[in-house]
């Protein structure tokens, strides 16, 4: 985080691209985009783009690793070598392995773990494009993935970002917000359960400017969802007119 | 990371702490008592070796010269990589670092640069060509739960009895001088974790209380109560109410440990 950034935002509070301070960038939700998968979701945030894809319940490979009382869930967050400007190496970074481990604690909850034992269900999140608040995106389509896939869930999981930029709580940070702002505060959230199921935070916060930007990324959960369930309607929809 | 904990002592621990009390006597926000011991290892630039409980982590300091970042050429460069030893636990397995460990390393790591703990502006030696490089090396020597806040801790310890050797640029080439001078450092961050058992927060969780808590939150505050990094682990969830709660037990909790470490 540079401390040195030029302003990211205009004397008139709009952001480097366009937004005021509480918006979100444009959002597209698709869902079954794949047909190998169970279950399959493809997100536009801002540009960001990615592709979740689930796969089970099903046995689990390999076999030791299934517990003999409940479902076990793994996930995989990857992004492409060409979705950043510098090439990334495909071998999995820490980075990922971080993402990867704080997804699938962002899903589990949502989850009736205990309703499908001995089996596994897996989700893969590839990252085509990345434009800051991948994570985030990622959940969003993953939470669909898995719903598309017919596993039954307590709720759908949303996630959105807020954070600092210059000396204002923003929403919804894309990548020159995110590494050039102060702070960054990813939250994934359960809107009918008021269940917060993934908080990171890094860049420096008075708890007064963390209480409003968590509040602020609650906000723009709840406005995602209501896309997310769209889309999720909008695949059936589809169904139903070539049936008649 | 759990252990076996019988279903037995995990209703135990649920029933003690509905009644505000835990396994080792302790109350619901209390930490167990911390150790430090700093400089033990002669070799590394800087160690420390902290005991939080039982729980026993190893941090050695390692400085080397190499080339910056691209995109910070006058910034000197901090690393911190954790390993789960497997003589520190029976779950722990020898082998390439797995998700725990990688996890353990980057919420150490986050805590000390978003704080700006280490001022890497003074590590530069030749702007975008040599810097130093601190390597932080998190050693769990016995996992007896919140490994977090022991492996902060003793990351913290270890770069504060961190020395750099002295140097000058002869010809463009570095020699090193007799003498050093202590690793430059701007902040002290101090790290806490605060556990979920049954909507009950409880500050510090030991091995046998993280085997049953639903989820954990860590913040990381520097001297002026701001928050520098957060995770949230497990897999469950926190409400709203609960994460705003903990951020106030985790803040006031590093005020006092602050004073009792006098950092």
């Amino acid at each position: 985080m540079n401390e040195k950034s030029e302003k990211l935002i205009d004397k008139k509070g709009i952001r480097g691209d366009g937004r005021k301070a509480d918006e979100l960038r444009p959002l597209k939700l698709q869902v079954g985009v794949l047909s190998n998968a169970d279950g399959s979701a493809y997100i536009e945030h801002g540009k960001n783009k990615i592709l979740a894809a689930a796969f089970g319940p099903r046995e689990m490979h390999p076999k030791h690793l299934a517990q003999p009382d409940r479902m076990v869930l793994r996930c995989r967050y990857h992004m492409a070598p060409f979705s950043v400007q510098e090439r990334k190496s495909p071998a999995p970074s820490r980075r990922e392995v971080e993402l990867s481990k704080v997804i699938k604690e962002a899903l589990e909850p949502a989850l009736f773990l205990e309703l499908y034992p001995r089996t596994g269900v897996d989700v893969f999140v590839e990252v085509l494009q990345a434009d800051g608040g991948t994570r985030c995106a990622a959940i969003t389509a993953a939470a669909l993935a898995i719903a598309d896939a017919g596993v039954p869930m307590r709720d759908l999981v949303v996630a959105c970002a807020a954070g600092k930029v210059d000396d204002t709580v923003v929403l919804d940070l894309y990548d020159a917000e995110d590494k050039l702002g102060l702070a960054d505060v990813p939250v994934a959230y359960m809107p009918s359960l008021n269940a917060v199921t993934l908080l990171q935070m890094d860049g420096i916060l008075k708890p007064n400017e963390f209480e409003k930007a968590l509040n602020m990324a609650m906000e723009g959960c709840k406005k995602i969802y209501e896309i997310q369930k769209e889309a999720l309607k909008t695949k059936y929809m589809v169904v139903k007119e070539v049936d008649e | 990371m759990s252990s076996l904990v019988t279903k037995v002592r995990l209703k135990q621990i649920e029933q003690l702490i509905e009644n505000g009390k835990r396994l080792d006597d302790r109350g619901l926000l209390d930490t167990r008592e911390i150790k430090i011991e700093q400089g033990i290892i002669e070799k590394a630039e800087g160690s420390a070796r902290v005991l939080l409980g039982k729980t026993e982590v190893l941090v050695g300091v390692k400085v080397e010269t190499g080339e910056p970042f691209p995109d910070t050429p006058d910034d000197g460069v901090m690393t911190v990589n954790a390993e789960l030893v497997p003589l520190a636990s029976p779950n722990f397995e020898p082998g390439p670092p797995d998700e725990n460990s990688i996890e353990l390393a980057r919420v150490v790591d986050r805590g000390i640069r978003e704080s700006h703990a280490v001022d890497t502006e003074k590590l530069c030696i030749e702007s975008g060509k040599k810097v130093f490089v601190v390597f932080v090396d998190v050693y769990v020597l016995n996992h007896d739960g919140n490994l977090i806040d022991a492996s902060a801790i003793a990351a913290m310890a270890a770069l504060m009895n961190t020395k750099m050797p002295n140097y000058e640029i002869k010809d463009g080439d570095l020699k090193i001088k007799q003498g050093y001078t202590p690793l430059p450092m701007k902040s002290h961050p101090i790290t806490v974790t605060i556990g979920k058992i049954n909507n009950h927060l409880i500050v510090d969780p030991w091995l046998e209380e993280e085997a049953v808590m639903d989820s954990r939150i860590t913040f990381a505050s520097n001297e002026a109560g701001n928050i520098c990094a957060i995770q949230k682990g497990g897999n469950s969830y926190f409400t709203p109410q609960q994460i705003l709660e903990a951020s106030k037990i985790a803040l006031d909790k590093a005020v006092e440990l602050r004073k009792k470490l006098n950092w």
